[in-house]
């Protein structure tokens, strides 16, 4: 689709651009290739020497168990948050498109979490969880369960994941509710009149009808968590515990790697990785975006 | 005041294959208003805004008042523009909407102000000065957009199908007030529509449009009883004319359409030719003894009773072509009565079936 | 809805009252312990209820920072992240609005290239490229500087996309009845685009004030001296388990959590529209 009405000058685009595009070019496209290139190199760290070795980088991550392991790491994490935070939201959007008193109220309740910084959002539950001064693990050791994020991997993992799921909830809730507020009331009443009663109504109708809502948010939160949740790990676990780091998602490591371990040209090589993680998925969402799945 | 000379003025756009419009002349005088009428996709729009400067002349040249505009800008071509959707400003008042030109064109308050409240006593608009468009009705809105037109004072107003979101009564009582204003203020015009009614009662002259060229250009009466082709006389007219196969007779004083033979003077040296003869549903007329010569049968399949028409469809000899009738006043009739008719013969027309040209 | 059964919209309000208390629990706990003081919280069984310690805990806080001798007050990280998240939104909006005025009503050289440059933004958040975008900040001399920390945040493919798709819906005859009227480009923009994007740049002011307040690596990389309250309270904690001044931390915590919040909460109508528009 293109304007009909276009404005004739020859040098006034540009001007209108060059903030946008000189931005891009000095902080995106030029630390890209930086990116690409160091990938192909390898620096000692004091940045003495610099030797180009091709692939070495590459082959080295993927014989490096604990680039294996935060790879795993990284699916385990986004995929539990993802299903975490669309399911619990997708209960309480149908439970608001069912209610029509206070649904709005419920709305407002529920949509603020989405302001609150994932760092900030590490620390509230952090706080909840840490060992001894933490009030929830405190009452969970009166109960018998030990739940220590700073020994054990698998409670950590569990605090990052349901931390990482609580703030996306409000965000997941809303493209839901949307979704499920888009579906036309009168197939709800044929439905009905076919003599579907709620529950087979939802996973005959409702939920394929959203579908398109469903895998899109998908790959939004598979995306949030590859890339947003620095801060929550940051926050909560520092990567541990243990070695390899039991919550070492990938974007944590490209920045421990490159910043506390110094080994650039494998932060370098992880970067490009991650970038082609994104391109993919980005792709991925707009082939779909672009089909738009319609029943 | 001032005419518009379009002359051999061609369209096309980058990357098409053919020209959009192919060259049309016309010269629109000082106060005129010209109907533009077609089918949709037939370039009356793309002219009206190559006049307008919203669309750049490919070939040929646009003159206003004498003047070259080709490429000059909008705003310096003296017009005034009323667009189908109106366009008015929507964040804008109706005082902001009309006064919007006059402000970039840095005229004093005093004088915008007096403009603008003259237009809108004019238009009945003075109360709704303060109003946003989305606070309007339909009427209203186009008002507004007339309004915008005429505070400019312009030299030309351009109208695109300004009457086409209305319904059905307020189109009539709007064109009714385009009509006289126009008279009026005394402003030269141009006026595109697919409206036939609109285009009939409005122009002092229409240009009818099919294919990017001018297929005719005329006085709206001249354009309905003299046709220059097939396009022109299918699409002006409602019901539209029957066109029926038929032959001239070797003498050229008839032509044939089945087995029937009417007589007519417009086949005069056309002897032996094939032809479409074009007859309109209402230049029939019920058959007395008269004139046998110009009669025809009709084996009626249906009738509508409009009341003070009756509308007859039938078919000629079985000829196969459905042909309307429009007869005055009530008929009862049944399908399978044969009805004969008579043509009144000034009105029969012959065109020529492989370029559809008027034979006369 | 088509039946009205009474037990299922009670049973959806208890889910929906259940859900709305657990997404407000981690707040209240932060809430109750803002107002304790350290060896209550250290106890851990300081409990639900408030304690009498919330003027002494948030003055603090918000004058000295942590109880910490050298420490940052949070009023002066709440400054530094009010500017920034500023900054950010400001110059994100702007330069949006007119890279999307140039693509879509101009037709120029480049112009799909420079569409696709920007798209590919979308593709390179900064957590990606985190180390050599932080040696091309260095080398301009840019670490430590409101600058260094703003800039290279303020190109935005979604802004840019956005406005690109509004422009998009904008009437033709808008635009060529404002050049009859003799509006130039840029008079277009000011009169017609501007005025009539109000509900957009609303939308996403809620959104980037809140991306650009959020901020966490960038600044923690970038910043020294310029500390933002959401790296402060990572910096508060960074002193081993057992020495963290808990209340002032979660006074600190709920303090930067109310502007972003507030925000959202003032323009919810608008912000709810951007964000399911943004993503169309």
């Amino acid at each position: 689709m293109e304007k009909r009405v276009v404005f004739r000058s020859a040098s006034l685009p540009y001007l209108l651009v060059l903030p946008q595009i000189a931005i891009t070019l000095i902080f995106f496209i030029w630390p890209a290739l930086q990116a690409i290139s160091s990938s192909f190199y390898r620096e000692d760290a004091f940045g003495l020497s610099r030797d180009f070795v091709w692939l070495q980088n590459f082959e080295r991550l993927f014989a490096d168990a604990a680039y294996l392991a935060s790879m795993q790491t990284t699916a385990v994490f986004s995929l539990g948050v993802a299903a975490l935070s669309m399911g619990v939201a997708l209960v309480f959007a149908t439970m608001a498109d069912h209610v029509i008193r206070g649904a709005t109220a419920y709305k407002t309740l529920l949509i603020w979490p989405y302001a609150v910084a994932p760092a900030v959002a590490g620390v509230l539950w952090l706080f909840m969880f840490a060992p001894t001064v933490g009030i929830v693990s405190f009452a969970l050791g009166q109960i018998g369960i030990d739940w220590n994020i700073r020994t054990d991997g698998d409670d950590a993992m569990l605090l990052v994941i349901v931390a990482a799921a609580w703030k996306q909830i409000s965000y997941n809730f809303l493209f839901f509710l949307a979704g499920l507020q888009s579906i036309p009331k009168s197939l709800i009443e044929a439905a009905a009149i076919d003599g579907a009663g709620p529950g087979k109504r939802f996973w005959t109708i409702v939920f394929p009808l959203l579908s398109p809502t469903t895998f899109f948010l998908l790959v939004i939160n598979v995306v949030y968590a590859f890339f947003d949740t620095f801060g929550i790990i940051h926050s909560i676990t520092d990567g541990g515990p243990g070695s390899p780091g039991a919550t070492n998602i990938l974007v944590f490591k490209v920045f421990s790697d490159g910043f506390i371990a110094l080994n650039l040209g494998s932060s370098a090589a992880q970067s490009v990785i991650l970038m082609a993680i994104v391109i993919t998925l980005t792709v991925v969402q707009f082939r779909y975006i672009e089909k738009k799945v319609h029943y | 005041m001032a005419s518009v000379d379009i002359d051999a003025v061609t369209k096309r756009y980058p990357g098409a294959g053919e020209d959009t419009i192919k060259g049309i002349d016309c010269t629109i005088e000082d106060g005129e208003l010209l109907v533009m009428l077609g089918p949709s996709g037939c370039g009356k729009s793309t002219l009206l805004r190559m006049v307008a400067g919203l669309e750049r002349i490919t070939g040929g040249a646009v003159r206003i008042a004498g003047d070259v505009v080709n490429e000059r800008e909008p705003k310096d071509r003296n017009i005034a523009m009323v667009f189908q959707n109106y366009a008015l400003y929507p964040h804008m008042s109706v005082y902001g909407n009309m006064a919007y030109g006059l402000k970039i064109a840095g005229l004093p308050k005093a004088e915008i102000d007096a403009r603008v409240q003259q237009a809108a006593e004019l238009l009945q608009l003075d109360h709704l000065l303060e109003r946003k468009p989305r606070q309007l009705s339909g009427g209203q809105r186009q008002r507004v957009a007339m309004g915008r037109a005429i505070v400019r004072e312009p030299r030309v107003f351009l109208f695109d199908e300004p009457l086409s979101n209305l319904d059905a009564k307020l189109r009539t009582q709007m064109r009714v007030e385009i009509k006289r204003l126009q008279r009026r203020l005394g402003i030269t015009s141009l006026y595109v529509t697919h409206d036939q009614v609109e285009a009939m009662t409005l122009g002092d002259r229409l240009m009818v449009m099919n294919a990017g060229m001018a297929e005719q250009i005329g006085a709206p009466l001249d354009i309905y009883s003299h046709p220059a082709s097939l396009f022109v006389a299918g699409f002006i007219g409602s019901p539209a004319m029957n066109f029926l196969p038929g032959r001239v007779s070797d003498d050229a004083t008839s032509v044939r359409i089945g087995h029937q033979t009417v007589v007519t003077d417009k086949a005069r040296g056309q002897a032996g030719r094939p032809v479409t003869i074009g007859i309109r549903p209402e230049h029939f007329s019920l058959a007395d003894t008269g004139n046998a010569d110009r009669r025809v049968d009709l084996h009626v399949d249906l009738i509508e009773q409009l009341g003070a028409d009756t509308v007859v469809y039938g078919q000629i000899d079985h000829a196969g072509d459905v042909v309307l009738a429009r007869l005055p006043g009530v008929l009862t009739l049944t399908a399978g009565d044969t009805l004969p008719l008579t043509i009144d013969q000034g009105q029969l027309h012959l065109f020529d079936p492989e370029t559809g040209k008027n034979l006369w | 809805m088509v039946e009205n059964r009474p037990l299922y919209t009670w049973l959806s309000h208890a889910v929906l009252i259940a859900g709305v208390v657990l997404v407000f629990f981690p707040i209240y706990v932060a809430l109750i312990a803002s107002t304790h003081d350290l060896r209550t919280i250290q106890t851990a069984n300081m409990g639900l209820l408030p304690g009498p310690h919330f003027w002494r805990n948030y003055s603090t806080a918000w004058t000295q920072g942590s109880d910490i001798s050298g420490a940052t007050p949070v009023w002066y990280m709440m400054l530094n992240s009010l500017v920034m998240a500023l900054v950010i939104t400001v110059l994100k909006i702007a330069i949006s609005l007119l890279s999307a005025f140039a693509i879509v009503y101009f037709r120029f050289p480049f112009r799909m290239g420079f569409f696709w440059l920007i798209f590919i933004t979308l593709m390179l958040p900064v957590e990606v490229r985190i180390l050599p975008t932080y040696e091309v900040v260095a080398r301009l001399g840019m670490l430590d500087s409101y600058a260094g920390l703003t800039i290279p945040l303020v190109a935005s493919a979604t802004a840019t996309f956005l406005f690109r798709q509004f422009f998009m819906t904008v009437p033709d005859e808008l635009a060529e009845a404002a050049r009859i009227d003799g509006a130039g480009p840029l008079k277009f923009f000011r009169d017609m685009l501007l005025p009539l994007s109000m509900t957009n740049v609303a939308a996403l002011f809620v959104i980037l004030f809140i991306y650009g307040w959020n901020q966490y690596l960038w600044p923690l990389l970038i910043t020294d001296d310029l500390e933002t309250v959401v790296i402060g309270i990572n910096r508060m904690l960074a002193v081993g388990d057992g020495q963290v001044n808990w209340p002032v931390v979660m006074a600190t915590t709920i303090m930067a959590m109310i502007p972003p919040v507030f925000v959202v909460l003032l323009m919810q109508r608008w912000f709810v529209k951007g964000l399911i528009e943004t993503e169309k």
